[in-house]
């Protein structure tokens, strides 16, 4: 870990994290934002992003949440910031931490700003890797697979539009060393936001991002759980304390130890940028009603510093075509019938090569939800099928799938009684053009020989 | 003694850890549940393998959790998140099979 010279924490010292949600856009009740805030916190940090939602906002680059649900949070974030005159820090910016990611969000920051007539630092923290770094590295071995993934390829990196790394804490403190007061983020290590200001400070890093970790996901590890609603945190020299801003919610020792599960493959050994949160000696204790203690958590640097990179690539255009089936003779022939309409479409274009397209039908109330992965052989009584056809261009996936759907919708199915058509649409136009689709291409591990270097640092004023 | 998992886990649930993995959690509802369960090895790699008709090399991690009183277990996902195909982006909805097991424990 690189931090400046600090005095380490007394016993009696802490600092107080506070967490409005989960999501920076997914909400959070002004009355537990005011309850975090007359807690005089010491940071408001927000992890703004995530993987989950899949690999098309990371290679479109646009955000999964709405721009007014991002204005709406940022906008009590930032004013109270600056009322109480505490650093704001926000990852992953726009939901995958790229260049056009973060500079829509810092747009959304600097209209705050303006009509708030706010006046501080603002520090901008760029995380995109150029593509001629991630091929020099592959060549020289420092861009590895994360099993199980596979080994990453020249076509992979020089495909994808945007490639990021996730930064650890080391940036985020430098932005705060220059004097930002706000400091907005690309990719980064989720916990790393609540991290950053208490390692700073000559907090114990591992206590640091234990916190973090639960932080990151607000409220989702109080009971009941909620990924809108705030959470405050409360480190200090040897332990941490976590507590819900909503007097509706508490965190028991089993919500807040089971939240250390939450997607993650190996809950005692937690890997991130330069080492691994290590939880095997983690104690989880109630402290009062509603707040859990946590001590033992130890953060152990790795011997080479790496930071996982992620990038996504086109694979193609999707046009989808919902419709539901109620006929018995057709749910009970249904497999046969997907088959033949397969053969007709394959059939009937010739003349365009099979790899141009993907046909896939989704039959939910079969097996829709879990594929291949499916025990339960049986079949519900109404079907809905998703028709969907990805393809190297706009036109012919709209062509694929626009053909598999009138092909079933009149498919003549051995034993079928409704002459008149197979299936119920619920819209006119039946099918519905998806636009891009994209695949991970990337998510590997890059050696560093420096935690900052790839993470340069932009001071401006929050309004300029 | 037949036990249903449903009756004596908190928490089923599933998710995605990164693009090629996927996790189940089950949290028990107490301690002597969790401590039952593991005695008796009821929940293994064979099981998960039954259970999600896969190799149980795929099988990647499988491991009790003391704090939460939870066993955890990692499968390699059938594809990676959101990959042409994908049935489930979050993997949120592949906890399923988990809740039709009966275990076999010593009273």
């Amino acid at each position: 870990m690189h931090h400046g010279p600090v005095n380490p924490p007394s016993d009696t010292s802490e600092i107080r994290v506070l967490s409005p949600t989960a999501i920076l856009g997914y909400g959070f009740p002004e009355s537990s934002f005011r309850a975090g805030l007359e807690r005089d916190p010491d940071l408001i940090a927000v992890d703004a992003g995530s993987t989950d939602p899949g690999p098309y906002y990371l290679g479109a680059g646009v955000s999964f949440v709405d721009r007014e649900a991002v204005r709406r949070d940022l906008r009590h974030i930032l004013t109270a910031g600056r009322e109480l005159d505490i650093p704001v820090v926000i990852g992953t910016a726009g939901g995958s931490g790229a260049r056009p990611h973060v500079t829509w969000t810092r747009d959304i920051v600097r209209e705050i700003a303006r009509e708030e007539g706010l006046r501080c630092q603002l520090g901008v923290i760029h995380a995109d890797i150029p593509q001629a770094a991630l091929l020099g590295a592959l060549e020289t071995g420092d861009l590895r697979r994360l099993p199980p993934g596979p080994e990453a390829s020249v076509e992979d990196i020089v495909a994808s539009p945007h490639l990021v790394a996730q930064m650890g804490v080391e940036p985020l403190i430098h932005a705060l060393d220059l004097g930002a007061e706000v400091v907005l983020a690309g990719r980064a290590y989720d916990p790393a936001v609540f991290a950053a200001l208490p390692i700073r400070r000559g907090y114990d890093p591992g206590l640091a991002l234990h916190l973090g970790k639960i932080l990151e996901c607000a409220a989702i590890a109080a009971s009941p759980g909620s990924g809108s609603d705030c959470m405050l945190g409360v480190l200090r020299r040897d332990h941490f304390l976590v507590e819900p801003l909503s007097l509706q919610r508490a965190c028991t020792v089993t919500s807040v130890a089971a939240h250390t599960l939450y997607e993650k493959s190996n809950p005692y050994a937690l890997p991130g940028p330069g080492g691994l949160l290590d939880l095997t000696e983690t104690v989880f204790e109630q402290a009062t009603d509603r707040s859990v203690r946590v001590s033992g958590s130890r953060f152990v640097p790795a011997e080479e510093y790496t930071v996982k990179i992620e990038g996504a690539r086109r694979v193609g255009y999707r046009t989808v075509s919902i419709a539901g089936a109620r006929d018995p003779l057709f749910i009970a022939k249904v497999d046969e019938i997907v088959d033949g309409v397969r053969l007709r479409v394959a059939d009937n274009f010739a003349h365009i090569p099979a790899e141009d397209y993907r046909l896939l039908v989704h039959l939910y109330g079969k097996n829709g939800v879990m594929g291949a992965l499916e025990p339960h052989a049986g079949t519900s009584h109404e079907l809905g099928i998703v028709i969907e056809a990805v393809a190297q261009n706009q036109d012919l996936a709209g062509t694929i799938c626009g053909f598999a759907r009138s092909t079933m919708l009149h498919y003549g199915y051995p034993g079928r009684i409704s002459t008149a058509g197979n299936l119920a649409f619920p819209y006119s136009p039946s099918d519905l053009t998806a636009g891009e689709v994209f695949q991970f291409s990337l998510y590997h591990l890059l050696g560093v020989a420096d935690p900052r270097s790839l993470f340069p640092v932009h001071l401006t004023d929050i309004a300029e | 003694m037949p036990v249903r998992l449903i009756d004596i886990a908190a928490v089923i649930r599933s998710k995605n850890a990164g693009p090629y993995e996927l996790t189940l959690d089950i949290v028990f509802t107490g301690r002597e549940w969790y401590q039952r369960v593991l005695a008796a090895d009821a929940i293994d790699r064979s099981l998960i393998s039954r259970l999600y008709r896969i190799p149980e090399a795929d099988v990647l991690e499988l491991i009790p959790f003391d704090p939460a009183a939870a066993i955890k277990i990692t499968i390699r996902r059938p594809r990676v998140a959101g990959d042409v195909g994908e049935t489930d982006v979050y993997g949120a909805q592949q906890h399923a099979p988990l809740l039709d097991v009966v275990l076999d424990i010593e009273p």
